[in-house]
């Protein structure tokens, strides 16, 4: 009975603070509504007895998803009651869309009854003397131990297209690049000039400083532009 | 098992799944709260899977919830990288303006 209860009352605070995603005024406001929908989630989740996934919601999409959106809404500078601007030109076509899929969801509903039979077709039948986490952690490190590397590779994927993405190459900073370093020659770096009593190197047609119409001349000043000191 | 009927979780899951939807259309807009959107669509799916793991008895859904967990988080992470980059390139996250690939 109170297990009821509570599931009506996370029931309707998940879809009132799913209301609030979609129609907050403020992106941010948006954000934290759509964290409060992800708790209440996880407590329905509770209530099914799916403790790990309640509780990997929590820690994986409160933590880090929802924080992530949080973040990309502060950083960028967007004028967001410019974005607003269409939408009573949207909503008709919104509120059309979704109540002929609510209507068709709701005939689903009403129609549909488990097969009795299919209580012999369970791959993995809940295990009674295991808490939630031993029986899923048995589960996806043996029977399905392949998709569980898959999932890792495509997080992995995700991680490095994310700072591919948005990784920004910086022409202003100076790293250190040994092998320009240990490729300089002598040569390249000084030149012994022989000049006459009196005369200095200007009076050979040869400036340093450089003045700056001159057309840089690589056997003299060609490391910097390499990024090497 | 569960304590209301599996038709109950259902229900939810479906209005998740329809306010989910109506997002995407009332805010053509704005990208980010179209990915939240997207978001609130997979908490759907997976309150679905999670809700027949538990009236059938069967762990497979839940397993399937975890992967999809997975994937929804990877997005999560891709598209909010795409759309800093073209804040960066654009200076707006308008998306009927997305039109640098003539597509």
């Amino acid at each position: 009975m109170i297990a009821a209860l509570a599931f009506y009352v996370f029931a309707a605070i998940l879809l009132v603070s799913a209301v609030m995603v979609v129609s907050a005024r403020n992106p941010v406001h948006a954000v934290l509504f759509l964290i409060l929908a992800f708790f209440n989630a996880a407590a329905l989740f509770l209530l099914a007895g799916a403790e790990f996934l309640a509780m990997i919601l929590v820690i994986v999409y409160v933590g880090a998803v929802a924080v992530l959106f949080l973040f990309v809404v502060m950083m960028l500078d967007v004028n967001f009651a410019q974005l607003r601007e269409g939408l009573q030109r949207y909503a008709p076509v919104g509120a059309t869309i979704g109540v002929v899929l609510f209507a068709e969801l709701i005939l689903i509903l009403g129609g549909w009854k488990i097969n009795p039979a299919s209580v012999t077709l369970h791959m993995a039948p809940n295990p009674t003397n295991l808490n939630n986490t031993e029986a899923l952690g048995r589960l996806v490190y043996t029977q399905y131990f392949l998709l569980f590397q898959t999932a890792g590779l495509i997080l992995l994927v995700a991680m490095i297209g994310a700072i591919v993405l948005t990784l920004r190459d910086k022409r202003a900073s100076r790293r250190q690049n040994i092998e320009v370093q240990t490729s300089r020659t002598m040569a390249d770096t000084m030149e012994v000039m022989r000049l006459p009593l009196g005369v200095g190197t200007a009076g050979v047609g040869f400036l340093r400083p450089k003045k700056p119409e001159a057309k840089p001349e690589p056997v003299h000043h060609d490391d910097h532009a390499a990024g090497g000191h | 098992m569960l304590a209301v009927g599996v038709g109950h979780y259902l229900f939810v899951s479906a209005v998740l799944l329809v306010l989910g939807i109506f997002g995407i259309f009332l805010n053509r807009k704005n990208v980010i709260i179209i990915m939240m959107s997207i978001e609130l669509i997979l908490l759907a799916v997976n309150i679905n899977l999670v809700a027949f793991s538990a009236a059938l008895g069967d762990l497979v859904g839940q397993v399937l919830a975890m992967f999809v967990l997975t994937v929804a988080a990877a997005e999560a992470a891709i598209g909010l990288a795409i759309v800093v980059i073209y804040f960066r390139n654009r200076g707006s996250i308008e998306v009927e303006d997305v039109n640098l690939m003539k597509g």
